[in-house]
């Protein structure tokens, strides 16, 4: 650990509830954050047959208002913001003009010309710079939000049941946002998250989210901290930035161009376009592994790869990971041999995603 | 998880590590501020019966969900025994550090580098 960093760590609203709570606080993106409670693999099921309550507010936040606001984020953002409905939530990329992400983002309207994008922490400088930027031109303003942003996430499959008893309203459909008291306090409520199960994600004034914590850890979310965050999101193959992508892959290779609609020509999207006619050298492929091991970032992959996400699967009980090798071999079905610091593991290739929520395929 | 505790029947390195000595052949495993450290231990490889191992460095891992961990010898000697047990369930290690889940025993080839090694009270002084 960098200790240099370590001093000027940014720390969470709810930061006093997980030092009582014991959790173990690690250094990431800048932040003090709980990389787990009771442990790992415990948070993690708790979240597939239960319910869990995350602090994310590392996240940051960028609203963007104004007359253009939807030109505007057209441009820069890989998606179709047009199909954005108010109170509707979209997945998108940001990339360069060489096609190269930047960061993966989801973007909620709030009304007509207002629209929030939540950031990756790491990236939130960055992608606030270029977006008031690339603002220039249109009638729109580019504001930072983080500051006044706390954000939890619950899930799980009972995630829903316990809000509506917290909730002053109906709770909004997944890919979708309202504004609601929970708690009694005010907020947005959004129906997404990062873990392949049901559940919302809540932004809300820092002030009021130790006493929201608390009620949702009463009414009994399990708390949960980035650890099983990254082993839910592995199962199902939600990308993590800085891992399965960068600057230096473009959506098609990331397995991404779902997400892309190059006719709204977006910033990179020529580059996209031509790499979903000509193909990628390599792809971002899902593994299992065949025995027992785990492969972990950054281990190479015979033939011509490397893993960029390994871990082990609470669900499936073996190690799991994704990583980029040529596009032949990305094929489900493809075995593959691992250097795992020096003892050679076969992993076998499969559909994404590698775990199936029940009742969510 | 067990709590907190550190016989005061073993010997420790201060990496983490602990050592039983009987009749010049040692037991090794990690401590409980180690599995801790690490959370639910997911993965452990026994090295080979006949690897030697040289005090301070490192014979094998043990990986938890989150990360992988080098196991360091806290004295030299060549392995006579792995616990083929613990590779079956992995989390015996979390459960019973100093019990059931040992890891390796070593016949040792420098006995007394056991002077080199903390007791339990001057171990626990290291965490703190």
């Amino acid at each position: 650990m960098p200790s240099t960093a370590e001093t000027a760590l940014q720390r969470t609203a709810l930061y006093e509830r997980h030092a009582a709570a014991g959790a173990k606080l690690v250094p990431f993106a800048g932040w003090e954050m709980p990389v787990q409670y009771a442990g790992i693999r415990e948070e993690h099921l708790a979240v597939r047959r239960d319910v869990g309550v995350f602090d994310v507010s590392h996240m940051g936040q960028v609203e963007s208002r104004g007359p253009e606001a939807e030109a505007f984020l057209q441009r820069v953002l890989s998606n179709d913001v047009r199909r954005i409905p108010k109170g509707g939530a979209q997945y998108s990329l940001l990339c360069r003009e060489d096609g190269g992400i930047l960061d993966d983002l989801f973007t909620y309207r709030l009304a007509e010309c207002e629209f929030l994008t939540v950031t990756n922490a790491a990236n939130h400088e960055r992608d606030l710079a270029w977006l008031q930027e690339r603002s220039a031109g249109f009638d729109v303003d580019v504001i930072d939000r983080a500051p006044e942003f706390a954000m939890l996430a619950v899930q799980g499959p009972k995630a829903r049941k316990l809000m509506a008893s917290l909730a002053d309203g109906a709770l909004p459909p997944r890919m979708h946002c309202c504004q609601r008291e929970i708690a009694g306090a005010p907020m947005l409520v959004c129906g997404t998250g990062y873990t392949g199960e049901d559940g919302v994600e809540l932004l809300l004034e820092p002030a009021d989210a130790p006493a929201v914590w608390d009620a949702i850890a009463e009414a009994g979310a399990t708390p949960c901290g980035l650890g099983a965050r990254d082993t839910l999101r592995l199962e199902v193959c939600f990308h993590l930035y800085g891992n399965d992508m960068d600057e230096h892959r473009n959506a098609i290779e990331a397995g991404l161009g779902w997400c892309c609609k190059e006719e709204t020509g977006f910033i990179g999207a020529d580059v996209v376009a031509r790499a979903r006619t000509t193909g990628t050298p390599e792809k971002l492929a899902a593994f299992v592994m065949e025995g027992r091991g785990i492969a972990r970032q950054g281990n190479a992959i015979n033939g011509g790869g490397v893993v960029t996400s390994g871990t082990f699967s609470p669900c499936l009980e073996r190690g799991i990971g994704m990583g980029y090798v040529t596009s032949e071999r990305a094929k489900p079905g493809t075995r593959l041999e691992i250097d795992v610091r020096g003892t050679i593991r076969s992993a076998m290739t499969e559909r994404k995603p590698l775990y199936h929520a029940e009742g969510n395929h | 998880m067990s709590d907190a505790s550190y016989p005061d029947d073993l010997l420790y390195h201060p990496e983490h590590d602990w050592a039983r000595i009987e009749d010049g052949v040692a037991t090794f495993g990690i401590t409980w501020y180690a599995q801790d450290s690490l959370g639910e231990v997911v993965f452990f490889e026994p090295p080979a019966v006949g690897t030697s191992v040289s005090k301070d460095d490192p014979y094998t891992e043990v990986e938890s969900v989150k990360a992988v961990s080098d196991v360091v010898a806290p004295m030299s000697g060549e392995i006579v025994e792995v616990n083929s047990a613990v590779a079956d369930n992995p989390e015996t290690i979390n459960d019973e550090p100093y019990g059931e889940g040992w890891l390796v025993k070593v016949k040792l080839s420098d006995p007394d580098e056991a002077s080199s090694l903390l007791d339990a009270a001057a171990y626990k002084a290291t965490l703190t």
